[in-house]
């Protein structure tokens, strides 16, 4: 039986949040997140679960690492100046391996820019952000409908991989009202871990297929996570061996479940003169063009990824192979675009065509189709 | 003879602290305090940040957590609502506590959130060589004041108490029974407690100011404390400089989570 909700994206984030187990939310209010905080307060406590609202970021984030290792499901919600304060703890995150969710509602930077406008900005600090090389996971959905589903994977991933993972949505996405079809055969959870051995053997980062077997606080095993690079029993170990081969492990953790981790839309992509690459709400404005080039005679093909990060490089070369010509259309200066180059322009520098605007909306598909006509 | 092998992580001896270094009297003084209270060691819980005294937390024989410079606090807030039943215990510095961390130092009194902060107070940075900290005494030199140190210090008992804790007291490393039994006090407050330990860095601190052996500071922290009974007859002037020890504030005051529990949880499942 499917259920039809009219909510904003940012209800839908935090209803799918609570659905797929969500028992802890420590956040600071900032435009154009905050409803996410507001709809968590409410129903977090009905659900059995717990809000703060924390001082600062750095403290949301250091709140919900913390609940996380304690074994509850835990999230926070943001957007650009915000992520950029929790950088640090985020990076703690991924050394502790430690399953938690953030999200950053994009809006118009660096510093306050723009608050109530939206942008895609953020998606190198989702990438890069942190301090060191390491993996990531994010996801940015592109409707409200998708935003309720993907953020349940978002858990899900999290909690298999041990893994923080960043969850991009922007203005226009978190303050939009659509329809969501709640379909409850659709959705899936993935439980925390039970993990049950003798204590007197037990190690925290003793691993299985790369990821680490690591309890909850409070239940015996008496183990220890620290930032600074450890071996399996949680205890720090900085030789030059051990930096290489934890780090080595867990870009193995991400990079070899690519099949699983990695999730794109395509449209038209088996018979078109030319690609669009875009992601999120702008991904919607470009299916509109594609439709109108139809009309004239021209095809286009969309390719999306809705995981974007780790960039779903393998099936990226496939299509630049297909076509002389990629439009990459984003809300920022080029930031995809860039990415783009490293895997499709071995020959050709001019192979991958920016489309981009700063202009505080979704570029329309008019201009869209513009470009395509101009280049094509 | 009191048995501290049921709480060290012994295979990770020795430590890393200079020999004559303070963190280990209070690290002795922790272990007894809780062992006093008598709490199931599964059901402790110790959360440092970053610094000297931060490393507390691997030697003890409890889950544990080393964050990140000065979010201790914050990292521990989350894993209390998460898990209640845990008895969680912060160790840190005075740089960590003061400078980067005041901030969190500050709400988490306000909530009275029930935690135990026992607070490392060497007057320096230790782990990153000697730098001045929010309570290095005026005209003292550091690695970064080095023509003599002119802010003014950070007095915790009155930013604690300020800010809401509901136990606050200050010992030093030259009473480790005191040390012991004001931590004793902290745990068994159902709220935020605050102990700061004035403690000894004769490495970074005192080798710069003529007090480079362990026992040289130790006169140096005895000499300058004053028993709250005492500093009560004393003016503001006498006062200057001085370590008052006691407890400033033992007050019962409504606990953040459970507060959290009885309001908010029981409202919302009414709904
Ligand atoms: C964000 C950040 N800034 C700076 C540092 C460097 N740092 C490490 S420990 C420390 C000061 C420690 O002093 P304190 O908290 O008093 O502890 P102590 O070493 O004296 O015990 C600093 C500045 C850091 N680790 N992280
Ligand atoms: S540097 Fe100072 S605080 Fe750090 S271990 Fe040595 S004596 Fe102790």
């Amino acid at each position: 039986m499917e259920k039809v909700k009219f909510l904003e994206g940012n209800t839908a984030c935090a209803l799918g949040a609570v659905r797929a187990g969500l028992k802890f939310f420590g956040g600071y209010p900032i435009t154009p997140s905050s409803e996410v905080a507001e709809v968590c307060s409410e129903e977090l406590p009905k659900a059995g679960g717990r809000f703060i609202q924390m001082e600062d970021e750095i403290a949301s984030i250091a709140s919900i690492i913390g609940a996380s290792l304690a074994g509850s499901k835990a999230m926070t919600a943001t957007s650009g100046p915000g992520f950029s304060l929790m950088q640090e703890a985020l990076g703690m995150a991924v050394m502790g391996e430690v399953p938690i969710v953030i999200v950053s509602v994009m809006r118009g930077g660096p510093s306050t820019g723009h608050p109530t406008g939206p942008s895609q900005g953020d998606l190198m600090q989702a990438r890069w952000g942190t301090h060191g090389d390491h993996p990531i996971i994010a996801i940015y959905p592109e409707s409200v409908n998708e935003v309720y589903y993907e953020i349940i994977r978002a858990f899900n991933l999290a909690e298999k991989y041990r893994q923080p993972v960043v969850f991009l949505m922007d203005e226009v996405l978190g303050h939009m009202k659509e329809s969501v079809f709640i379909n409850e055969d659709k959705i899936e959870t993935v439980e925390r871990r039970k993990i049950e051995m003798d204590q007197k053997k037990y190690n925290p980062f003793l691993t299985e297929n790369d990821i680490p077997l690591t309890a909850n606080y409070g239940e015996g095993y008496r183990f220890h996570v620290t930032g600074l690079y450890h071996d399996e029993t949680g205890f720090p170990d900085v030789s030059s061996e051990n930096i290489q081969k934890t780090m080595d492990r867990m870009y193995r953790k991400i990079y070899n479940n690519m099949d699983d981790i990695s999730k794109n839309e395509e449209m038209n992509t088996e018979d078109m003169d030319i690609l669009l690459f875009s992601v999120g709400t702008q991904a919607r404005s470009a299916k509109m063009a594609i439709r109108m080039l139809k009309e004239e005679g021209i095809n286009a093909g969309l390719f999306r990824p809705i995981t974007l990060w780790p960039f779903p490089e393998e099936r990226i070369v496939e299509l630049g192979k297909k076509v002389s010509k990629i439009v990459a259309i984003e809300m920022n200066k080029g930031q995809m675009a860039d990415e783009l180059r490293k895997y499709v322009c071995e020959e050709d520098e001019k192979k991958i065509i920016p489309l981009n605007k700063l202009e505080s909306e979704l570029i329309p598909p008019q201009e869209i189709v513009d470009k395509v006509k101009e280049v094509l | 003879m009191f048995n501290y092998d049921k709480y060290i992580r012994k295979d990770k001896f020795p430590h890393i602290w200079c020999s004559g270094c303070g963190n280990g009297i209070i690290l002795k003084s922790s272990i007894r305090a809780i062992d006093k209270i008598g709490w199931d060691k599964n059901d402790v819980m110790t959360i440092s940040g970053i610094g000297c005294s931060s490393r507390a937390t691997g030697y003890l024989d409890f889950d544990s957590l080393h964050t990140l410079h000065g979010r201790a606090l914050a990292f521990a807030t989350g894993i209390k609502m998460a898990k209640p039943k845990m008895n969680v215990v912060v160790f840190t510095g005075d740089g960590d506590a003061g400078a980067i961390g005041g901030n969190h130092l500050i709400h988490a009194a306000r909530r009275n959130i029930d935690i135990t902060a026992v607070i490392f107070n060497n007057n320096i940075y230790g782990m990153t060589g000697g730098q001045y900290s929010p309570t290095t005494p005026q005209e003292f030199v550091a690695t970064t004041a080095p023509y003599g140190h002119i802010e003014n210090s950070f007095n915790f008992m009155e930013l604690a108490i300020g800010a809401g804790a509901s136990f606050a007291a200050r010992t030093t490393v030259t009473n480790p029974k005191q040390v012991e039994n004001f931590i004793h006090k902290g745990l068994e407050n159902k709220g935020f407690s605050v102990i700061e330990v004035v403690s000894n860095c004769h490495v970074q601190f005192g080798r710069r100011n003529e007090m480079k052996s362990p026992i040289q500071m130790f006169d140096w922290i005895k000499e300058r404390i004053i028993p709250m009974s005492k500093a009560e007859d004393m003016s503001e002037d006498e006062l200057e400089n001085k370590v008052i020890t006691g407890v400033f504030k033992n007050i019962e005051k409504p606990e953040y989570v459970e507060e959290y529990d009885k309001n908010i949880m029981a409202k919302a499942e009414g709904e």
